[in-house]
C-alpha cells in the first residue's frame, strides 16, 4: 500500500548492501503521462498517490470548470510507468505509456 | 517540457461506451475506479467479451451497466440477482456478473443474495459499498455503521449493519473477498479469479462517497477516506469473518480474499438431476 515508503526503503537498502552483479540488466522504466482534460473533475488522486510525486494540479481548467493535473516542472523524467495513476483514476481521465 | 500531453481516447475505452464519458458520477466517487477495473479484468480473464454480461440493479453504481460495451441490462430494485440467476440458467456458457451497490445488493435485494450464496449460484457479484443510499441522497441502509450520521440519522444511526463477508461466506459462497478503491491491482486479481470460480463470487469494493456520506462523517473530501484506507487497511486473507465488521472508528480494516473453496454450483447439480430424472447422458 505505501509505495512511497517501498520506494524510499529500497534507495536506503541499494546504498547498504553490496551492489548486485547482474544490476546493470536492469533499467529503471520511463513513462510519459497522457490526460484527457475533458474527462477530470479534479478529485485529486492521481497527485496525492503518484509514488514518485510527479503530478500537481495544473493552472488551466477544462470546459466544466475542474483544473485537470500536469506533470511536475523538474519531474518530466521521473515517471516510472507504474500506472496508478490509471488505475487509481475514477474518470479514465489519465495513463502513462512506457518510452522506449 | 512541463506542458501535459493531452490525448482524446483512452486505452481502455474499448470496452465502454466512451462516447457516454465523462460520467454522471460525483467528483471523487469510487465506482469509476471498480468499473475501469472490472473492464480490466474482463481483458485478463481469456473468455471473449462476448460471453460477458454486465448486470446492475438501481443506484448510482448501477449505471455501470450503461457505460460498459458488453450485454447488459439494468433490472428493478434489488432483483439483479434474480436476474442473473435466471439468465445463467438459461444461458450456463455465459460469464454472468452483477455489479451494484450496497443499498441494491445487501439492503433491498438482500433476500436474493443469501439465497443466491445458499444455492451457490455460478454467477460473480460485486458490491459497491459506500455505507448509504447514495443516490436518492443519503439515507441510512444496512451497511450503514453504528454512529455514523446521515440525512435520515442526524444523531448517529442506531441499527447495526451487517457483516456482509461473514453474511455471505455463512450462506454458503464460493468465493469472498473485499477490498477498497485504494487496492486496485488486488481487486483486479480478485476478479480475475472470480470469473474462474464455478459457483457463487462475492467482492465487496468499499468506496469514498464525498457528498452524501461523507460530508456528515469526518470525510468531507474523497481524499480524506482514502487516506483512511491507506491508514487503516490491513490485508488478512485467513481474517476471522465473524470479527470485520466496519466501523470507520480508527479500527484496522480487514481485507483480502477470505473464502476460496470448491462447491457443485447450482448449474451442475441442476444437469445433474435433469440427466437423472431423463435417464440419459446428456440433455
Amino acid at each position: 500500500m505505501p509505495i512511497t515508503i517501498c520506494w524510499a526503503l529500497s534507495a536506503q537498502a541499494l546504498k547498504i548492501l553490496r551492489e548486485p552483479i547482474n544490476l546493470a540488466l536492469f533499467r529503471r522504466p520511463l513513462g510519459r503521462v497522457y490526460v484527457i482534460p475533458e474527462r477530470c473533475k479534479e478529485c485529486g488522486f492521481c497527485w496525492s498517490f503518484c509514488p514518485m510525486d510527479v503530478l500537481e494540479r495544473s493552472d488551466e481548467f477544462n470546459p466544466n470548470g475542474y483544473r485537470y493535473p500536469k506533470v511536475k516542472s523538474g519531474k518530466e523524467n521521473d515517471c516510472v510507468n507504474c500506472k496508478m495513476c490509471s488505475l487509481i483514476c475514477p474518470e479514465l481521465a489519465i495513463y502513462t505509456v512506457e518510452v522506449s | 517540457m512541463t506542458q501535459v500531453v493531452k490525448a482524446r481516447r483512452h486505452p481502455r475505452d474499448s470496452l465502454l461506451r466512451s462516447e457516454r464519458l465523462p460520467h454522471i458520477w460525483c467528483p471523487g466517487c469510487g465506482i469509476g475506479i471498480i468499473m475501469a477495473a472490472y473492464a480490466d479484468a474482463i481483458e485478463a480473464s481469456g473468455i471473449p467479451p462476448e460471453k460477458h454480461v454486465c448486470i446492475s440493479g438501481i443506484g448510482c453504481t448501477g449505471r455501470v451497466s450503461g457505460y460498459m460495451h458488453l450485454d447488459s441490462f439494468h433490472t428493478t430494485h434489488g432483483r439483479a440477482i434474480a436476474f442473473a440467476t435466471g439468465l445463467s440458467l438459461v444461458r450456463p456458457d455465459l460469464e454472468v456478473t452483477v455489479i451494484s451497490g450496497d443499498g441494491d445488493i445487501c439492503t433491498i435485494g438482500g433476500n436474493h443474495l443469501i439465497h443466491a450464496a445458499r444455492r451457490n449460484v455460478d454467477i460473480n457479484v460485486i458490491m459497491v459499498n459506500n455505507f448509504n443510499y447514495g443516490m436518492t441522497g443519503g439515507q441510512h441502509g444496512g451497511t450503514t455503521p453504528l454512529g455514523a450520521k446521515t440525512y435520515t440519522s442526524p444523531y448517529g444511526n442506531f441499527e447495526a449493519p451487517f457483516n456482509i463477508p461473514y453474511l455471505v461466506a455463512a450462506a454458503g459462497a464460493s468465493f469472498v473477498a473485499r477490498w477498497t478503491t485504494l487496492h486496485v491491482r488486488q481487486l483486479i486479481n480478485a476478479m480475475k479469479r472470480m470469473m474462474s470460480v464455478e459457483g457463487f463470487s462475492f467482492i465487496e469494493v468499499i468506496s469514498p462517497c464525498p457528498p452524501t456520506f461523507g460530508e456528515f462523517n469526518n470525510f468531507p473530501e474523497a481524499l480524506d477516506m482514502m487516506e483512511y484506507f491507506r491508514k487503516y487497511s490491513v490485508i488478512d486473507h485467513n481474517a476471522d469473518l465473524s470479527k470485520i465488521g466496519i466501523r470507520l472508528q480508527g479500527e484496522p480494516l480487514v481485507v483480502g480474499n477470505f473464502v476460496d473453496k470448491r462447491r457443485p454450483s447450482y448449474q451442475e447439480l441442476v444437469q445433474e438431476t435433469i440427466r437423472k430424472a431423463a435417464g440419459r447422458e446428456s440433455v
